[in-house]
């Protein structure tokens, strides 16, 4: 570890051991640090990520470690600078760039999805694409209608991009590391609120989760709550809630991939379980739970004792006022209502 | 004709083989695309041949060039084996794309040519960032990115261009202006239809130069592209020229324009004016004509070789889309894995 990185691992509360407690940026930093160590050919471009110490302060302290070079900031310009990524990426690079929040990441949808995520299969596989874009989605601090959005499925529904979704601070290490280390243009999907998260995260510079298996947090018998990113801590909030007042036990499936999707997982466990409630942050029309719904009935037709319930972001743009941004979100109450409802214990939802 | 008169004589007359080459082959691909062996959209770079040849001779080996899909000119220009580039066309395996692009996605990489684009811009803030890659690995290169003049209006232009200059990057901004963005004509598109002016808004270099004049693309793009690989000095390059077919294939290209005015063009044609040029620097009709025929044989050739070339299999529909490993990541998706769905994921190709 380099020097300013033992003093932020202490900071951070680091056992003497190979696991440090860290908050999920600061897993995000470690993993950026040592895979800028490991790998030249690694660099980060996007909004302030250097002199202004990133917007969400992700990259702080990285220009100081790694030069204007390595860590460079860029106009406010995502078109560009994705597409930016996306050449450099074409000619051997390892760029991450990090878009400052998913909202924006629209803007350059056209990087995205017209060009990084074509480039394999249109050119027959003659040139890949090893571009990394990071980018928080999520809502909850009134940010209103512009900057609270998790449009996860727009893109995890396009063949040719990987799409990763951490929901703790190990995994965000992990996860990006491995994004890093893909050979495929890769987002990764992080959570404003996520930010905050605390938990222990391996120290092993080869602390890599692998892209495409997702995980059980928590396991039980009576009912599956499927969901990714900051849904996962949602989801595990009120299996607790319910075990203690419901004496039920729900088993979480944390998704960490949207594409490739862990079906094989997802199925598994509904099938133990026979009751099935998909979460995400976003929309659900058309979203990360309608996939998930399609994909289970199909799977576990015969093992349903329920039909598939979901819950999401109610499907307006998210007002202001904190009382109706509340009462939009996927907030416990609504998950724990729809969980006692699919439970067979509670009103339809 | 410069080049000749110092001594250059096998360059011209190569020069003028790969003009005649793109002429021939874009005649050729006309009639394969009414024949129906060739699909989609098909743009021909007819007419626009000293800008396609002018500037790719500029080139070094090493260097890079991006273009939007009017790009079979420069494919051929670059060197692409005319067979590589009608096979692909066709649809075929052994099409440049493996038959997966088409004629809009022509490429080869290891002639630095990084593709033709689809999305009008699109290509550009791509350019920029083959030009920062450049930069990074220190290598003494310059990135040519042609795009037509319908593309000057988008936002990726402007953040390119910008980019570009900001953080002084190798790229020359080759702006093909051949009059038309489809049907409709520069200043009813451009408030600045003095497209090379826009440069100064970045503080780079703006030139415009007649895009059919063969030796003033080649002195211009030289030049440019020199700045580019010693200063990373960011230029752009307006070659105003004609294209001589409609948009597309399926164009006419008469909504917008007169016969008249198409055949005043053709009648300035560049291939001819090359052509009249190396006669008077000593070249014969007899050996110009040799080289005609060299190259009609080179194109009957290469739709030989398209016709007879294998259709991709069918079971390697996803070949390319992912690099080699990403089988593992996605055998919890895909069919196999106990719960797949064989309809929504092919299983076949992926990471090869």
């Amino acid at each position: 570890m380099t020097p300013a990185a033992v003093a932020e691992a202490a900071e951070a509360g680091a056992d003497a051991g190979d696991v440090a407690v860290a908050n999920y940026r600061e897993a995000l930093r470690m993993a950026l640090r040592e895979e800028l160590t490991r790998d030249e050919r690694v660099f980060v471009m996007g909004e302030e990520v250097g002199v202004f110490d990133g917007a969400y302060k992700v990259t702080a302290g990285l220009l100081d470690e790694f030069g204007a070079d390595r860590i460079r900031d860029t106009p406010i310009s995502e078109e560009g600078f994705v597409g930016a990524g996306v050449g450099a990426a074409m000619l051997g690079e390892r760029p991450v760039v990090e878009v400052m929040t998913l909202n924006f990441l629209i803007v350059a949808m056209d990087q995205v999805v017209n060009h990084a995520a074509k480039i394999g299969a249109m050119f027959g596989g003659e040139v890949r694409c090893p571009l990394v874009i990071r980018t928080p989605n999520g809502a909850g601090n009134q940010l209103t209608a512009q900057h609270s959005q998790s449009m996860d499925g727009w893109f995890a529904g396009t063949p040719g991009l990987k799409v990763v979704a951490p929901a703790n601070p190990a995994d965000a290490k992990g996860l990006l590391k491995a994004a890093i280390r893909d050979d495929d243009p890769v987002l990764v999907i992080e959570n404003l609120r996520a930010y905050t998260l605390k938990g222990e995260v391996p120290t092993d510079p080869e602390h890599v989760v692998e892209i495409g298996r997702a995980a059980i947090p928590r396991s039980g018998s009576d009912l599956t709550i499927v969901s990714h990113g900051y849904a996962t801590t949602r989801a595990l909030a009120v299996a607790d809630r319910l075990a203690e007042s419901h004496e039920v036990e729900i088993e979480v499936v944390d998704l960490r991939s949207l594409r490739p999707l862990d079906v094989e997982t997802v199925a598994a466990s509904v099938v133990r379980t026979h009751r099935v409630l998909c979460v995400e942050e976003g929309w659900p029309s058309y979203g990360v739970t309608a996939e998930l719904a399609a994909r289970i009935q199909r799977a576990c037709f015969d093992d349903l004792d329920a039909p598939v319930e979901r819950v999401g972001m109610a499907e307006v743009p998210l007002p202001y006022a904190k009382n109706l941004e509340t009462a939009a979100l996927p907030n416990e109450d609504r998950v724990a209502a729809a969980a006692l409802a699919t439970l067979g214990l509670g009103p339809a939802a | 004709m410069q080049v000749l008169q110092e001594e250059r004589a096998a360059v011209g007359i190569d020069l003028y083989r790969q003009m005649v080459l793109i002429r021939e082959f874009e005649t050729e691909a006309e009639s394969q695309y009414k024949a129906a062996h060739i699909g989609g959209y098909c743009h021909l770079s007819s007419g626009q041949e000293a800008t396609n040849v002018g500037t790719v001779h500029a080139l070094e080996a090493d260097d890079l060039l991006v273009t939007g899909y009017r790009c079979h000119g420069f494919a051929l220009a670059r060197g692409v084996p005319a067979r590589a580039a009608m096979a692909e066309l066709f649809g075929r395996e052994g099409g440049c794309a493996n038959g997966r692009g088409g004629s809009m996605h022509l490429l080869d990489v290891e002639r630095g040519f990084y593709g033709g684009w689809g999305i009008v811009a699109g290509q550009l803030p791509i350019a920029t960032g083959l030009a920062l890659g450049l930069v990074r690995q220190d290598r003494p290169q310059a990135v040519l990115c042609e795009l037509g003049e319908g593309a000057v209006n988008m936002g990726a232009w402007h953040e390119s261009l910008n980019l570009a200059a900001v953080w002084r990057l190798p790229v020359v901004f080759l702006v093909v202006n051949n009059g038309y963005g489809m049907g409709t004509a520069v200043d009813r598109a451009s408030a600045e239809p003095d497209v090379f002016r826009r440069a100064e808004s970045y503080r780079m270099p703006g030139e415009r130069v007649d895009g059919d004049d063969l030796d003033a693309v080649i002195e211009a793009s030289e030049r440019l592209l020199s700045a580019a690989r010693q200063d990373r000095q960011p230029a752009v390059l307006e070659a105003v020229t004609y294209r001589f077919r409609g948009h597309s294939v399926a164009d006419a290209g008469l909504a917008y324009r007169t016969r008249e005015e198409i055949a005043e063009r053709e009648a300035r044609d560049p291939i001819s004016r090359v052509r009249e040029q190396l006669i008077a620097a000593g070249a014969s009709e007899e050996e110009l004509d040799a080289v005609v025929a060299e190259v009609e044989a080179e194109v009957a050739d290469a739709v030989a070789y398209a016709e007879a070339d294998a259709e991709p299999p069918v079971a390697e529909l996803a070949a390319g889309m992912h690099a080699a490993g990403s089988d593992a990541q996605f055998e919890r998706m895909r069919p196999g894995s106990p719960f797949g769905e064989r309809e929504l994921i092919f299983d076949a190709g992926l990471g090869r």
